[in-house]
């Protein structure tokens, strides 16, 4: 792999950019790996690249039914944050947050992490009583994280209307050091390292069948032939359901469609993300000056990647109150992905009942904040059987009643 | 728009009118039941990429709540139902075989 720099565009600019190589290969499967992720997402790469990174072991592929990010990955609208309430989360996701800090660096990819602050607005006396805890929380989780009030809001974003109508701004949690990325650089960038260590991540390759020797895996079926494998990784998120059926086993999970929407092109007029949970929407304007939008999930559950118009609608609605100039932008693209809802709204990183089998899924509406840190503890998993940060988040918590409940402090959680 | 009819009072409801029950036909144990039966009632989802049986409710029409057979990776609707059964009527199975010829879901197929 050669290594990008201002020198590297110095020297391709003199000879007509000819030298830049591919940024990673596309293999044949060979027969056997140590290890197979399936599902080339944020989280299945980043899996394959602490496998490497952490614990040496390279012998991997990843496999994916279509092409690299193309999943929820390459779908979302890109919120990274930490401020979660409960302390196994905040510990995944602030390790996730901090990684990202670092990224561009370590993957020697531009993944343009922007750490320009969150506030999640509280717009109900009992959202302003929840983040007040919620703030609690973080300080003795070590996330920094503060409650501030409605002007300081309206000096950090001017665009806002905090008087209301409806929903007046009553303050809102804001970390300073949350932001956004760009969600493909992330997979690329991720995808390139891997590719470098001698991974094989072959794209167009569907998984079609697990194969077990009683309660051991040996290996998956393909639509590019049979593949042997020693473990195996499930990070599907939306196709976790289908997965765990050809492994044998259920999961809790069900999934729906999320969507999001971008607007026109505007001058630079927020430079902030603005998350408003009790409407249900939540907004960023891209480097690109659109103004990057989403909600809720629908109701129900559906594999189509597209969503219902109705709630486009309520979204943008709710917005208008609260960012009155968005009434005039015109809309261009709107797009949808599958999500994967857990019943407590906490990921499940975990063993399964088959042996050498381990499942990473359940980030529904908010793991591509999670990437690294998702990866960091699922690698650990694989690789040493436990992980400190993945442990809670194991699937037998739910006969066990152990939730990691992050639905009533989250709402919309992106 | 997903458009169900409402088989209490014959209503062809936009998804609007409607809200979602979440899946059907899930079995609830009594006091006494192990772990493993309550997880399986209160948390294991069938989440099928195919054939789907959910509970539905009329709430901005007759009020009344009701099944429904639909395909999750199409949107096809194969027919709605009373909801006072704990399977899905004959006739719906023959709808769905028509056109989903060896499909599967639980123990009813
Ligand atoms: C509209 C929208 C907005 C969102 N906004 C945010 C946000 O602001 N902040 C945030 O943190 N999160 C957000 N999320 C959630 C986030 O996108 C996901 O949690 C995250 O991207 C999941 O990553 P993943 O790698 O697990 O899944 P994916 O990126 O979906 O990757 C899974 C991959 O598995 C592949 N696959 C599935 N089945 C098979 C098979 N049988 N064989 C081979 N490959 C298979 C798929 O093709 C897919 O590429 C949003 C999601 C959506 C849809
Ligand atoms: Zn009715």
């Amino acid at each position: 792999m050669r290594r990008y720099s201002a020198f590297a565009i110095a020297r391709e600019a003199a000879r007509y950019h000819t030298g830049w190589e591919r940024a990673w290969a596309s293999p044949e499967p060979k027969k056997k790996y140590d290890v197979i992720i399936v599902g080339a997402g944020g989280h299945g790469l980043a899996t394959a690249y602490y496998l490497g990174k952490n614990f040496g072991i390279t012998n991997v592929a990843v496999l994916e039914k279509g092409w690299l990010g193309g999943g929820n990955t390459g779908r979302n609208t890109t919120i990274i944050r930490s401020n979660y309430l409960q302390d196994p989360s905040a510990a995944i996701y602030e390790k996730a947050r901090s990684l990202y800090e670092t990224m561009s660096q370590d993957l020697n990819y531009n993944v343009m992490f922007s750490p320009r602050g969150v506030i999640m607005l509280a717009q109900t006396h009992h959202e302003v009583r929840g983040y007040l805890r919620t703030a609690h929380a973080n300080a003795l989780q070590g996330v920094e994280t503060q409650f501030i009030g409605p002007e300081k809001v309206k000096e950090l974003v001017p665009i806002i209307n905090i008087d209301g109508p409806r929903y007046p701004v009553l303050g809102g949690l804001w970390q300073p050091r949350g932001g956004t990325a760009r969600h493909d650089a992330v997979a690329w960038g991720y995808a390139r390292a891997c590719s470098a260590m001698g991974m094989d991540i072959i794209q167009k390759c569907e998984v079609t069948g697990v194969r077990r020797d009683g309660d051991k895996v040996v290996g998956v079926d393909t639509t590019k032939g049979a593949i042997d494998c020693d473990k195996l990784g499930i990070v599907v998120a939306g196709h976790s359901g289908v997965m765990a059926e050809m492994s044998g086993f259920r999961l809790p999970i069900e999934s729906l469609a999320l969507q999001a929407l971008v607007s026109e092109p505007i001058k630079p007029c927020m430079d902030v993300v603005v998350m408003a949970n009790t409407v249900h929407g939540y907004m960023s304007q891209s480097d690109k000056g659109e103004m990057v939008i989403g909600g809720g999930t629908d109701g129900f559950n559906n594999y189509t990647q597209r969503g219902s118009f109705h709630h486009v609608e309520e979204t943008v609605r709710a917005l208008i109150e609260t960012f009155p100039m968005i009434s005039r932008l015109k809309m261009l693209r709107q797009w949808g992905g599958i999500v994967d809802m857990t019943g407590d709204r906490s990921p499940i990183i975990s063993k399964t009942p088959v042996d050498g089998i381990f499942v990473n899924c359940g980030w529904g509406t908010g793991g591509f904040k999670a990437i690294p840190g998702s990866g960091w503890a699922m690698a650990e998993l694989m690789a040493k059987g436990y992980s400190p940060l993945a442990n809670e988040f194991g699937m037998n918590r739910f006969a066990e009643g152990r939730f990691i409940d992050e639905s009533v402090a989250a709402g919309v959680a992106h | 728009m997903l458009t169900l009819q409402c088989p209490y009072c014959g209503v062809m409801a936009d998804e609007t009118e409607l809200s979602a029950g979440g899946e059907a036909h899930l079995k609830r144990f009594g006091p006494g039941s192990s772990d493993a039966e309550f997880e399986t009632y209160m948390f294991m989802r069938e989440n099928p990429k195919g054939v789907h049986f959910e509970r539905w409710r009329h709430a901005n029409g007759c009020g009344k709540w009701f099944h429904a057979a639909r395909c999750t990776t199409t949107l096809e609707v194969f027919g709605t139902y009373s909801a006072q059964v704990s399977e899905p009527p004959q006739d719906i199975k023959d709808a769905i075989t028509a056109k989903r010829p060896g499909w599967a879901w639980r123990e009813f197929a």
